[in-house]
């Protein structure tokens, strides 16, 4: 798993991305170009002249890293390079916010590029503001009181309903299941998409030893479920059966006391974060 | 000139970019509409869907897109190009310092349009000025002809080694996109041998990974910033042998980053760029006949700056006009910027230099406009007023705002 992520990279301590980028290169052994937002991966990835992954990237303006996919994708096939995968590697804001209409755009014509958002839930690179994808009452630097007062886009939904051949979530406390994801991506031509939760502890102020535990609770309480989406089938996946399937949950006191965002919540703020995560197991068993 | 059989068509200036585009074999294109440039991802749009261009348009949902996808698509190893105007422009503006610094080889048109507010489709150069500091090659065209053959100039170019950089070719909306004039289509053949296979400093290649773009600490950027400059100044000789090169096979050649007309023996000279330098020309012969000695300098490559020219040619003319189609607000047109420090790296004593801003929004510069102007300043010269002027002029009347 590590042959292309080399030593070296710039994150902080505990960060999700170099345990999704592992599991990347792992699925496609290096043969891919991934396409870079402005994010924390631009600077995670190395500085210039180095690099601390092998394989090709290509660093975009923050707005438009489906599109310049896009491109890429054409350019790649007329010189016959089916087999390299174009993979957008984009965070939340320029995923769910500035990007939003290159992705969608990008997945309206179908283009055979794969797009992985990772969710660490707000701008970390930019020093933790609020992005669309952050949860209700979480906090951030431009939440800094009360907390985010709207719920979180949901992106997946949104990928969804834009008919493309694959949608998927996926967790970076369930590497297998990720790479399981990819590997399924592989097979299927055109766009697809999935949706990587990526909890940071810089951001979400937990300690940095605790990142796959407080992604495994997202799991755990039903805050974020795990599927795939594909020939007009919503499945649950592994991790995420108990939830679903057998009705076991634990308590959402248990993922948001782990991390100092929700520490101004009160019991009325829980009960609202609770509806949410109930409405969204709603929606997800109405698909099933 | 080629032997093969002339062949003619009436074309619009936008169509002439999209034939330009068709024998350049570009093999991806990405674009956004918007007026005046819109015609010219439709006719490509008709070439590709008849089998006449073997090329994937983008229809993407925006020109940063359209850019980026061209970007995308280039780094990949096509030849791309784009097209946009105005609003679409400054909405891709970000897009263009990011492909100018990647050195990824790409050609745009622009077909100038005034930028709102308020709502305006016609044209004047403010648009593609805003382009000025972008790292871009910035060339512009006077007629249809000469859209097409910049066009395929701009490819090769663009993607000479020496010079590896993005190559704007400017037109002006309506007054040359929509309008429609005979133009002489090169050979196909001897297009395609012309512009040459695709080159570029590097490509994607799974083989080989590269990481473009990452983070760069201050000196290596600042580096990679002196190349560009580097390249930039290779432009002067490559422009013109592409341009000589292009002469000897398809019978036309412009000359360089300028076009003269009547220079040699003038003893007053104007300079315009774009489709009014035509006004401008029949303006000169006006003035000839009538016994004044003018001349006009036309900028054919408004970046890199076409210094030496500015100084060959203008130097000694005891009173010029620069025209601006374009201001920088609070200061002057950006040509008389050009051309005044031009003149200073060739000595710190100037003969009379004036600006004139005219035909912003779109408003039409006639024959006589360009002739009474003349006249007007002449008339102060010769009372012995050496004062250089920076005016507006509209509606017949010189506005002098105050730089006090
Ligand atoms: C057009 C533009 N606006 C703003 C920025 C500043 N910026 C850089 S990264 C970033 C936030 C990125 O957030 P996200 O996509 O969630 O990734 P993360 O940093 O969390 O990994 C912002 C706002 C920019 N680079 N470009
Ligand atoms: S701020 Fe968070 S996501 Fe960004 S590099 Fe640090 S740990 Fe990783």
């Amino acid at each position: 798993m590590r042959e292309h992520v080399l030593p070296g990279d710039a994150a902080c301590p505990g960060c999700p991305i170099p345990i999704g980028l592992k599991t990347v290169a792992a699925a496609f052994n290096g043969n891919a170009v991934l396409v870079i937002p402005a994010c924390c991966t631009s600077v995670v990835v190395g500085t210039y002249p180095y690099s601390s992954l092998k394989m090709n990237i290509v660093h975009t303006p923050f707005a438009s890293s489906a599109s310049v996919a896009s491109g890429l994708r054409e350019a790649l096939k007329q010189r016959g390079l089916e087999d390299t995968q174009v993979i957008v590697w984009a965070g939340d804001g320029g995923t769910a916010d500035i990007g939003m209409a290159s992705l969608s755009g990008a997945a309206e014509r179908n283009e055979d590029i794969i797009y992985i958002m990772y969710d660490n839930e707000a701008y970390m690179n930019t020093g933790i503001q609020r992005s669309s994808s952050t949860p209700i009452k979480a906090w951030t630097t431009t939440t800094p009181v009360y907390g985010k007062s709207e719920p979180k886009k949901d992106v997946a939904r949104i990928m969804i309903a834009h008919n493309v051949p694959y949608v998927a979530t996926a967790s970076i406390a369930y590497p297998q299941d990720l790479y399981q994801k990819l590997k399924k991506a592989q097979e299927i031509r055109g766009f697809r998409f999935i949706q990587l939760h990526s909890p940071c502890p810089v951001g979400w102020r937990f300690d940095a030893s605790k990142t796959v535990e407080v992604a495994r609770l997202a799991v755990e309480t039903g805050m974020w479920i795990l599927y795939e989406y594909f020939d007009n089938k919503l499945r649950v996946s592994g991790p995420s059966m108990p939830v679903i399937k057998e009705g076991k949950i634990k308590p959402i006191e248990d993922y948001i006391k782990i991390q100092r965002r929700f520490s101004n919540i009160n019991g009325e703020g829980i009960l609202e974060i609770q509806r949410m995560r109930d409405n969204n197991i709603e929606w997800i068993k109405k698909l099933l | 000139m080629s032997s093969k059989n002339i062949n003619k068509k009436v074309l619009s200036g936008n169509h002439s970019v999209a034939y330009g585009v068709k024998l350049s074999k570009a093999s991806v294109i990405s674009a956004y509409p918007i007026t005046p440039q819109t015609a010219i991802i439709e006719k490509l749009s008709e070439f590709v869907e008849r089998g006449e261009l073997k090329a994937r348009i983008i229809k993407v949902e925006s020109e940063h897109s359209a850019l980026a996808a061209t970007f995308g698509a280039a780094l990949g190893g096509a030849r791309a190009f784009t097209a946009t105007s105005s609003h679409g422009l400054l909405y891709m503006h970000e897009w263009l310092h990011w492909v100018s610094r990647s050195r990824i080889p790409v050609v745009m048109a622009i077909v100038t349009r005034t930028i709102g507010l308020p709502w305006n489709i016609w044209p004047d150069h403010s648009d593609y000025m805003d382009q000025r500091d972008t790292g871009w090659i910035m060339t512009f065209g006077m007629d249809n002809q000469e859209v097409l053959d910049l066009t395929l100039q701009a490819f090769k170019l663009s993607e000479d080694p020496d010079i590896y950089l993005p190559v704007i070719v400017g037109l002006e909306g309506f007054v040359l996109g929509g309008t429609y004039m005979p133009v002489i289509l090169p050979d196909e053949r001897e297009a395609e041998d012309f512009v040459g296979e695709r080159a570029q400093p590097y490509t994607i290649d799974p083989k080989n990974p590269i990481a473009i773009g990452n983070m760069t600490l201050p000196e290596g950027t600042e580096e990679m910033f002196m190349d560009m400059q580097k390249s930039m100044m290779n432009v002067y000789k490559k422009a013109k042998e592409i341009d000589s090169e292009y002469g000897k096979i398809f019978g036309r050649s412009y000359g360089g980053l300028t076009a003269c007309y009547k220079c040699e023996d003038a003893k007053y000279m104007m300079v315009t760029m774009g489709a009014w330098s035509g006004d401008a020309i029949e303006a000169v012969n006006v003035l000839r006949s009538e016994g004044y000695p003018v001349g006009l300098l036309r900028v054919r490559y408004f970046r890199p700056m076409p210094t030496e020219d500015y100084k060959k040619y203008l130097f000694n003319s005891k009173m010029t006009i620069v025209f601006d189609r374009s201001i920088s607000y609070g200061s002057t047109g950006s040509i008389y910027q050009d051309v005044i420090s031009s003149l200073h790296l060739a000595s710190s004593k100037i003969n009379v230099v004036h600006n004139v801003i005219a035909g912003i929004g779109g408003v039409d510069m006639t024959l006589k406009d360009f002739y009474e102007i003349f006249r007007s300043f002449l008339k102060q010269y010769e009372s012995g007023d050496e004062s250089n002027k920076v005016v507006w002029y509209h509606k017949g009347v010189m506005n002098n705002f105050s730089f006090e």
